[in-house]
């Protein structure tokens, strides 16, 4: 990394881009660098800065929309929707202290670049889900928009649904539309104890399949149930929160109660307990604090009922716990610089889904794929997408395949 | 009409009955239909203003068969319309004079429902109301809920993103799909997303979603399933003013409801249903507002309570709360019969589809009004309030001379304010061709260029629906072109900032 250019406006992204692009020069796109131990270790030239792009330009909370320039701090715009009473709805988690940084860190256009979701991401959708619009400068140099600040439009193709998850690889984002949503009045967690992987897996279907509208579902195994605070007992932990208004969370949570009594010992933690113990959830605490930080990282989406089959699929020396009603699997492998990509792609290969290796030492990086590997039609198809907006590859070249 | 649609070519059409017998062997029997009687009934889609006979007609039955169907054309160069009931309102699936109308009814079946996963895998041809029929007897429903949603097709729904009047709660089509099996016009097969969420990589399914049959055919869908509500209920508020109503609207959002479905009827839409469907609207307001909550019955009850302490601060005239499920039906049986109400009472009627920040309604609609006057034509709107998606309907005579080309530009105007008040061209409709020549109103030449190499990177031969949602058609190979001022980028030093 030799320099560093840090545009102040879109025109400025535009001068830099076409700049690289004149030179053949790879720029990596950075906001504040929070997620930049996060995919395949990328050979660029320049880092291109875009947290001086900052500020929230437009925000009308009755119109549920907020738009911000891409590098304005995710911090200061849940600052400014608290204030409000609203949030951004997919609960975005923080990497920070997983990846060795500081807690708190990240910008709103990584967290779309990266489609950042937490726990709420089952109930709310995922950053994908509520991003209206955008303004990006393209690996060709050009200033394009797409989208729009209302929710409803279908004007054109959904060219925010190609930026959501694409790791800066298309274009610069400069200005980013989002929808909000109003903040829960209050909530409660239904908690289960001692229940194993796969028990605990009905138990959270049958809470999802209920109509008492869990906004987040979560299995922690007895092994990790240590490293969450609120917790009443050391026994396997079930979780599901209900939130919204009072008298509907006063209702939900006792219902869910009863419903669950059959799958095992049910308690009910209140809304100060329930958010520490999802704020531990969020930040995937058991894997972002001590020697646990030396382990490889992976994260595994899969069918919610089949998630926990991967846990007899791998070495019984690997940690993990469960998001996403069971479709969120945080599983940290025991040796250092050993990810052991080829269990964990086959044990995924055998119940659907996708496992990224969210941490692990550049070198080892750069030495497996990071990103679940796609079909060669899908692949194909991707380059091909990658080439109509990138066609010189400037852009963080190589961050999620090589060659995309 | 002055629609141009791309230009026929001649040479497919001198080769018209080898096309015909080579379709025949990939699908047999009745599956390909030639005759222009029986290709009649394909000819327009809902937006009947517009009507081609295609070349042929092709119903496949199988992937396999979409993917030959798409190989053969790809080779020869035949252009292929895709369709699935033929409901659009933007003409997205009318026919080419020139080209294969992909007819995907035949896939009728659903292929699995998983409860524990949530989700159910149907084919394209399914219609959206089939999907929450099918897994009703378990408590659950597919939420996307377009008005059309007993002839609509999940493929269609896909195509278009459809949304309807839930979609402020619980999302358009975009937020309800996983997964996916697509056929791209070369004939190749691919899975995009399955009954897991948010497949690392590029979100192909959510730029498919939406497309407008422009990218690929779709053959399998894994939709979402959620469970039903314990109960609903619906208010109905009159006021004098649509400033009013609509700050009823923003009232109640900013109050942190987020209601399960909330409308806005004006008066002439108001007067047209009732006498229609007689479901005890007032008829001295003014607009009328639909707000319907659901959830548990102690949410459901503290909720209506709260909304009717608002209506009541925001200077509502009447206040009706529904007290039976009869009556809740009632409620929204007017607002859903909005549209044949008002063909009722005008031999036809022009339907257009703009989404406005809400704050912008009563501006819009006083605007609107004056239109009306200068067109002569009088206008009835329907709107879901709580997205900002704005339907007027422009009432008309296709019997008159020249009032159709009145129409449309009476709609242009609409969705050229809308736009400029900060909204866009269309909110569920899709562009389609009757949207197609305002796309430059909201879009650069830069934006579109973009938007057209993504279908370059889909379909590089541009033989998949065209002549929709681009107003010009460009050579892939024109586009990837990068284009550089005087031989060099003009930056020839780094930029210091």
């Amino acid at each position: 990394m030799t320099d560093v250019l840090k545009p102040r406006d879109a025109k400025e992204v535009e001068d830099a881009v076409r700049w690289a692009i004149g030179h053949e020069k790879a720029l990596e796109l950075a906001g504040h660098g929070s997620k930049r131990a996060i995919g395949r270790p990328s050979q660029t030239d320049v880092t291109l800065d875009l947290s001086g792009l900052s500020g929230v330009t437009l925000y009308e909370p009755e119109e549920l929309v907020l738009s911000a320039k891409a590098g304005t701090p995710l911090a200061e715009i849940e600052a400014l929707l608290d204030k409000n009473n609203q949030i951004l709805a997919f609960e975005p988690m923080d990497y920070g202290p997983l990846l060795g940084g500081g807690a708190g860190e990240g910008t709103i256009g990584g967290a779309i670049a990266v489609n950042l979701s937490g726990p709420r991401r089952i109930k709310a959708g995922a950053a994908r889900d509520h991003f209206l619009g955008v303004a990006a400068v393209t690996g060709r140099g050009d200033s394009i928009k797409s989208g729009g600040r209302v929710v409803k439009n279908v004007t054109g193709y959904d060219l925010c649904k190609l930026m959501a998850g694409s790791w800066g690889t298309l274009a610069a984002m400069t200005d980013i539309t989002i929808k909000v949503l109003p903040k829960a009045e209050t909530e409660a967690t239904v908690l289960v104890s001692g229940l194993d992987d796969a028990h605990a897996a009905q138990t959270m279907a049958a809470a999802m399949g209920s109509p008492f509208d869990v906004s987040a579902a979560a299995h922690l195994p007895d092994h990790v149930v240590s490293w969450f605070d609120g917790l009443p007992n050391a026994e396997a932990a079930t979780l599901l929160r209900v939130d919204g208004f009072a008298p509907s969370v006063m209702h939900r949570k006792e219902a869910l109660a009863a419903l669950l009594k059959p799958f095992g010992p049910v308690a009910v933690l209140d809304a100060k307990d329930s958010q520490t113990l999802w704020r531990g959830v969020r930040e995937v605490r058991p894997f972002a604090v001590g020697a646990a930080r030396e382990r490889p990282l992976w994260r595994i989406s899969a069918p919610p009922r089949r998630g926990h089959e991967i846990a007899n699929l791998i070495t019984p020396a690997a940690q993990m716990f469960y998001d996403w009603a069971g479709g969120l699997i945080w599983v940290a492998m025991p040796v250092p610089d050993e990810p052991d990509a080829g269990s964990i792609r086959k044990a995924v290969a055998q119940v659907g889904g996708h496992a990224s290796l969210i941490r692990a030492p550049a070198s080892v990086r750069a030495a497996v794929d990071v990103f679940e590997p796609e079909a060669p039609g899908v692949a194909a198809l991707s380059k091909r997408v990658k080439e109509s907006f990138d066609p010189k590859s400037v852009l963080n070249p190589g961050r999620m395949w090589a060659g995309v | 009409m002055t629609l141009r649609m791309p230009d026929v070519d001649g040479e497919v059409l001198a080769r018209r009955a080898r096309i015909v017998s080579a379709l025949r062997t990939i699908v047999p029997g009745e599956g390909v239909i030639d005759q222009a009687r029986e290709m009649r009934a394909f000819e327009s889609d809902g937006l009947t203003a517009y009507r081609q006979i295609p070349m042929v007609v092709v119903l496949p039955q199988t992937t396999q068969q979409v993917s030959q169907v798409l190989s053969f054309c790809y080779t020869e160069g035949i252009k292929v319309v895709p369709r699935g009931a033929g409901t659009s309102l933007s003409g997205g699936a009318l026919p080419l004079a020139d080209g294969v109308l992909l007819g995907m009814a035949k896939f009728n079946r659903i292929r699995e429902i998983d409860f524990d996963n949530r989700v159910a895998v149907v084919e394209p041809g399914v219609t959206n109301l089939a999907v929450s029929e099918a897994v009703a007897h378990a408590g659950f429903y597919y939420a996307p809920d377009p008005s059309s949603q007993i002839a609509c097709t999940i493929g269609g729904n896909v195509a278009e993103n459809s949304g309807g009047v839930h979609c402020l709660k619980y999302g358009m089509t975009t937020n309800n799909v996983l997964g996916c099996e697509v056929v791209l016009m070369n004939g190749e097969v691919l899975r995009l997303g399955g009954k897991h969420l948010d497949a690392q990589g590029y979100d192909l399914l959510g730029v498919l979603i939406g497309s407008e049959g422009l990218l690929g055919v779709v053959t399998e869908v894994t939709v979402r399933i959620l469970k039903k509500a314990e109960m609903q209920r619906a208010v109905l508020i009159g006021f004098s003013t649509s400033e009013d109503a609509g700050a009823c609207v923003s009232a109640i959002i900013g109050a942190g409801i987020i209601p399960g479905g909330m409308e806005m009827m004006d008066k002439p839409a108001i007067h047209a249903v009732e006498e229609f469907v007689h479901a005890g609207y007032p008829l001295d307001v003014e607009a009328l507002l639909i707000v319907e909550v659901d959830g548990p019955r102690a949410e459901v009850d503290y909720l209506i309570e709260r909304v009717e302490a608002i209506a009541k601060t925001c200077n509502a005239v009447s206040c009706q709360v529904s007290t039976s499920e009869e009556q809740r039906l009632l409620f929204w049986a007017g607002r859903k019969a909005a549209f044949p109400a008002v063909g009722r009472i005008s031999p036809d009627y022009f339907c257009t589809d703009g989404t406005i920040p809400r704050a912008k309604l009563p501006q819009v609609l006083a605007a609107m009004k004056k239109m009306s006057e200068k067109y002569g034509l009088r206008v009835a709107n329907v709107f879901h309030a709580g997205d900002g998606n704005l339907h007027p309907l422009i009432l008309y005579d296709a019997n008159n001379p020249g009032e159709l080309d009145k129409v449309e530009e009476f709609g242009s105007e609409i969705l050229r304010l809308c736009v400029e008040v900060g909204g866009v061209l269309t909110g569920e409709h899709g562009v389609g061709v009757e949207k197609r020549d305002l796309m430059p109103v909201m879009f650069s030449e830069v934006d579109l260029d973009a938007q057209q190499r993504v279908k370059c990177a889909f379909d590089e031969k541009g033989l998949l629906n065209p002549g929709k949602v681009f107003p010009k058609l460009h050579r892939c190979a024109e586009l990837g072109r990068m284009h550089i001022s005087g031989g060099k980028l003009p930056f020839p030093d780094i930029p210091r900032f």
